[in-house]
């Protein structure tokens, strides 16, 4: 039997814990990350190891990773969330050559190899343009749920266009276009489609290879995962949980470091 | 100590509360950056004590200098030749611009979104903060890069500037009668400013100083070709900033003796860091003092720095030993202007020689992999990173673009871009 290992992904906006058991994924948990992420990852692996119905304890090795990972003292290792992201996604899906991952506040493009190896990546610049943390102001804005969001790229027969892509900018851009009276659909789709555009220019820097996998809070909204399929002429894969897999890439990360020191 | 100091900086019209705020930090910063660093050289005491009187000694030895009827020239870039300066009997001092500490005096005047180094070269003068500056007789800028051409247009209001037009296409004929004619004006104008004419013996003497100075850093980066290096990517790139600076005949004699202990250390194999570490270059624009921003982060995530394309780095020895063996100064001169053309600026056009050095230094230096390093909105390095990622690729060395300015903002997010680069490399 393998010992019980964890991953923990303290993001920009969520903390996530995944409970690893023989290669199974036992238990998990995602909270909002808040002001306090130390405190945060300690509550996501207590609700990750409920759920696993494990005692915390019984917990041979943690990886942090994400942005909080050095709010994490209490991890054995701390591993980038884009290793992670990489390593969860192959884990889930072995022909899987390309990682889009958007979260809160970045969205990356990872390019890995037959044996799930980065061999490169891009990350957006510091602007939190194109990512979950817009959607979100433009959400409420606009007084919309994630669902009503992700609908309207479906139904939406004349998305808006949306020439800013600064999330300030773009704000007023959205309530000048509620003032004229345009409906809130075609802005929701509208802003889905900038932000599609952009992930897809990241995608395309790279140079695209199939097949391509989406991860991050942010696959959850399968208007967006539709857009970015035509713009990129591809189909894309979504793990059942898209938002755990970088907890997943470091619980897997967290598994490889126990069989080097047993080897060792 | 630091109280002998102030009457001198309020003679020269410092700004004291705002330099004490200044003065107030920088310890601070050294202390986590530098002192930190495990197994430093000792050699590197001689930098550290520049460093810790930055304002302070350096200052009142041009104000001597000054005092014994010398002249105090400034300058910001590469392309104006120190061994001009040094035959004129002026002393010549870089400035630096490597903190966002004046970046609101700067926006009074200038745009809030350009280079932070252009923005800092103003703000230090506009904030009169700098004893550098306000001890400089003259300002010589050049036209490089259209921010700093202008940005010099500016800062003639607030103290004498004079601009060398640098050509553009290096490789033409007329590029060099161009340059030459340039270095024959400033030769003119250092002239009318220190009241000395430039000799032959002036400029075989200057340019055998600037020979040797550039000799010993060539010694110092060869160094860090060792596996693994016996001195640090911070700390090169400090004695480089140091260079702009300090005296240059007491600088060779100090960087000897640094070459020295790195040779004693290669020898017995000691290294600042363990064999396994990843070996990496930077290559880009110019890192002001106290601009230690990349190397810090590159190096706190367990990698090594081991050379820089950079102005701070290999660029700065670009122009190779200069001969003076001519016997006119006219000659002497064209020696220099030609030598001085062989900087591979991103001003220039096709500058496929930037592209050439860093293949070859990659070769040459083992690195594991290449940080592209741009300032926010320098367009000439931004746009070279797509050529330089091609030729680079062909090698299979792994390129990472950053692109960033002196605020701490991104400082996570491009730690992680650097520490994912790492592990990707590791793999
Ligand atoms: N059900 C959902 N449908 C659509 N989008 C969602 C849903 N749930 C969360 N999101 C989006 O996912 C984002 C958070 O994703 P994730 O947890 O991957 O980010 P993070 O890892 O905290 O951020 P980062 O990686 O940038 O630091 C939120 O900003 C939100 O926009
Ligand atoms: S990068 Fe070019 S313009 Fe800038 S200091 Fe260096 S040589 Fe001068
Ligand atoms: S870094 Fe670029 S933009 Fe800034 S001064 Fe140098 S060449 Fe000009
Ligand atoms: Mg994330």
């Amino acid at each position: 039997m393998d010992a019980v290992v964890v991953g923990l992904d303290i993001g920009s906006a969520s903390t996530k814990a995944v409970v690893l058991k023989d290669s199974q994924i036992v238990g998990y948990a995602i909270l909002s990350t808040g002001f306090n992420p130390q405190y945060s990852g300690i509550r996501a692996i207590g609700e990750a190891c409920e759920k696993a119905g494990i005692n915390p304890k019984d917990v041979v090795y943690t990886v942090a990773t994400g942005y909080g990972r050095i709010n994490a003292p209490f991890a054995n290792s701390r591993v980038t969330e884009i290793t992670c992201h990489a390593k969860g996604a192959f884990f889930t899906n072995n022909r899987a050559r390309t990682v889009i991952d958007v979260g809160g506040q970045d969205s990356k493009v990872i390019s890995i190899d037959e044996k799930g190896r980065v061999v490169d990546f891009q990350m957006n610049d510091r602007c939190a343009a194109g990512t979950g943390r817009f959607l979100e102001v433009m959400m409420r804005t606009l007084d919309m749920n994630y669902e009503e969001m992700s609908q309207a790229v479906i139904n939406s027969e004349n998305p808006s266009k949306i020439s800013n892509m600064c999330t300030v900018f773009a704000e007023s851009e959205v309530i000048s276009l509620l003032a004229k009276g345009e409906r809130r659909e075609n802005i929701a789709a509208g802003l889905c489609h900038s932000i599609s555009e952009r992930i897809a220019t990241m995608v395309k820097r790279i140079g695209l290879k199939e097949e391509v996998i989406m991860t991050g809070g942010v696959a959850k909204n399968r208007g967006i995962v539709k857009l970015l399929e035509n713009k990129l002429n591809t189909k894309i894969s979504v793990p059942k949980e898209p938002q755990i897999i970088g907890a997943l890439g470091a619980a897997l990360e967290a598994k490889e470091a126990i069989l080097k020191i047993k080897q060792s | 100590m630091e109280t002998d100091y102030r009457k001198m900086w309020e003679d020269l019209g410092i700004n004291m509360e705002k330099h004490d705020q200044l003065l107030a930090v920088l310890p601070f910063v050294y202390r986590n950056v530098y002192l930190s660093q495990k197994n430093r050289p000792k050699a590197m005491e001689y930098y550290d004590f520049v460093v810790s009187g930055v304002h302070g000694i350096r200052v009142k030895e041009l104000l001597d200098a000054k005092d014994a009827g010398k002249k105090v020239v400034a300058y910001f870039c590469l392309y104006v030749p120190e061994e001009l300066v040094i035959a004129s009997n002026a002393v010549l001092v870089g400035l630096c611009g490597g903190s966002n500490f004046t970046d609101q005096e700067a926006e009074e005047v200038l745009p809030r979104n350009i280079c932070p180094l252009i923005k800092a070269s103003y703000g230090f003068k506009a904030a009169r903060i700098c004893p550098y500056f306000q001890a400089a007789d003259i300002c010589v800028g050049e036209t490089t890069c259209d921010g700093k051409k202008k940005m010099y247009e500016l800062l003639s209001e607030l103290c004498p500037t004079y601009t060398v037009e640098v050509p553009q296409k290096p490789d033409t004929e007329q590029a060099r009668e161009l340059f030459y004619r340039e270095m024959m004006a400033l030769k003119s104008k250092l002239e009318e400013i220190t009241g000395h004419k430039i000799t032959v013996q002036d400029l075989k003497k200057s340019i055998g100083i600037v020979n040797a100075k550039r000799a010993v850093l060539d010694q110092l980066i060869s160094t860090r070709k060792a596996v693994p290096p016996p001195i640090s990517g911070k700390d090169s790139l400090l004695v480089f900033q140091i260079a702009f600076y300090d005296d240059p005949q007491r600088f060779t004699q100090k960087t000897k003796e640094l070459v020295e202990e790195l040779q004693e250390r290669i020898k017995n194999k000691v290294g600042v860091v363990d064999e396994s570490a990843p070996r990496i270059m930077v290559s880009g624009c110019p890192m002001a003092i106290p601009n230690w921003k990349l190397h810090h982060i590159v190096e706190s995530s367990g990698a090594v720095i081991v050379v820089e394309e950079s102005c701070v780095g290999t660029r700065y020895t670009s122009m190779g030993q200069i001969d003076n063996s001519a016997n006119t100064v006219e000659d002497l001169i064209r020696a220099i202007s030609d030598a001085y053309l062989n900087i591979h600026c991103s001003c220039f056009t096709p500058n496929i020689g930037r592209v050439e050095d860093v293949v070859r230094l990659a070769k040459e230096f083992k690195v594991d992999g290449v940080i592209h390093y741009s300032l926010q909105t320098c367009h000439g390095y931004n746009i070279e990173a797509a050529k330089m990622e091609k030729s680079l690729k062909k090698i299979n060395v792994p390129m990472l673009k950053i692109e960033t300015d002196y605020s701490n903002e991104d400082v996570g997010q491009i730690t992680t871009r650097v520490e994912a680069f790492l592990e990707m490399i590791r793999k």
